[in-house]
């Protein structure tokens, strides 16, 4: 395996991720906190956010599922969900959760359920394309390679 | 704007800075822990308001608190409002995913010094710490 076609392959890839909105400024913070006492820092973090946002996507099913909806309940997972996609940088899965909010605020069940797909592809999209992009960081290191910033 | 690098370097100098991260969602707690981390700083961190407040209640004071709004058992508000009467003259900056002016103009009311929207980045820390008088990253030879 050609390690700086590797190489090249995950800048272009991640400029790609910025470039199409799935991820954004505050991802590279997350980047810059990484170092050598903090390895896997970035992986930990964003595994505590798939962990979540499952959690969060299923309670939002159920809740949404009711005879009666809790449209507060509805509303405080759909914001913390916003709130941990925004801290991680993945921001259409943040914007997505802004409409959803504003059909809580409606108690508009239709709007919320239409809501609830978008955010969960997003979501899904966004998940495949960071385990790719650690995937390739996983390639580059096992080839003795170090990662492009 | 100057981080990364230069953030570190004036580590010496934050180290005797105590710090209190007060947030519910687990990923904002181990994010806030981090940032700080990196700025030098060693931060408790504890899960909403009333631990908060138990801990000055304690006797533990600090120098920066950094407040979550929406908390269960006790949320950011009745927090600040219940240190501010209890005395705490620490630097309390609320960092929140509420950002309309009303919901932010509420909880400056309570008595924090500063309101942030959530996510933290390095350059609100940056800020705070200068205004803590501590961040000496302007003078050079560290």
């Amino acid at each position: 395996m050609d390690l700086v076609k590797l190489q090249r392959q995950l800048v272009d890839y991640r400029d790609s991720l910025y470039h199409e909105c799935f991820l954004d400024e505050q991802f590279t913070q997350l980047q810059e906190l990484q170092d050598e006492n903090n390895p896997d820092f970035v992986v930990e973090v964003v595994s505590l956010f798939f962990e979540d946002s499952e959690r969060l996507l299923n309670e939002l099913t159920k809740a949404l599922e009711q005879q009666s909806i809790d449209f507060k309940r509805v509303d405080a997972h759909v914001h913390q969900l916003k709130g941990s996609s925004s801290s991680i940088g993945a921001q259409r899965v943040q914007k997505s959760c802004i409409a959803f909010r504003n059909y809580c605020e409606e108690q508009n069940v239709e709007g919320c359920l239409t809501c609830l797909q978008l955010v969960r592809q997003e979501y899904y999209l966004v998940k495949s394309k960071l385990e790719a992009l650690f995937k390739l960081e996983q390639q580059i290191l096992s080839a003795g390679g170090s990662i492009p910033i | 704007m100057v981080l990364g690098n230069d953030a570190s370097s004036s580590s010496l100098s934050n180290k005797n800075l105590s710090v209190l991260v007060v947030d519910d969602d687990p990923l904002i707690r181990m994010l806030h822990d981090n940032y700080l981390k990196h700025f030098g700083l060693k931060p408790l961190v504890v899960e909403n308001g009333k631990e908060a407040v138990d801990l000055f209640q304690l006797g533990t004071s600090f120098d920066l608190i950094l407040m979550d709004k929406e908390m269960p058992i006790m949320n950011g508000v009745e927090a600040t409002k219940a240190l501010r009467d209890m005395g705490a003259t620490s630097m309390i900056v609320g960092v929140t995913s509420r950002g309309s002016p009303s919901e932010m103009q509420a909880f400056m009311e309570a008595g924090l010094d500063f309101c942030f929207e959530k996510p933290l980045t390095f350059d609100m820390i940056d800020f705070i710490l200068k205004e803590l008088n501590v961040n000496d990253d302007d003078d050079t030879n560290n």
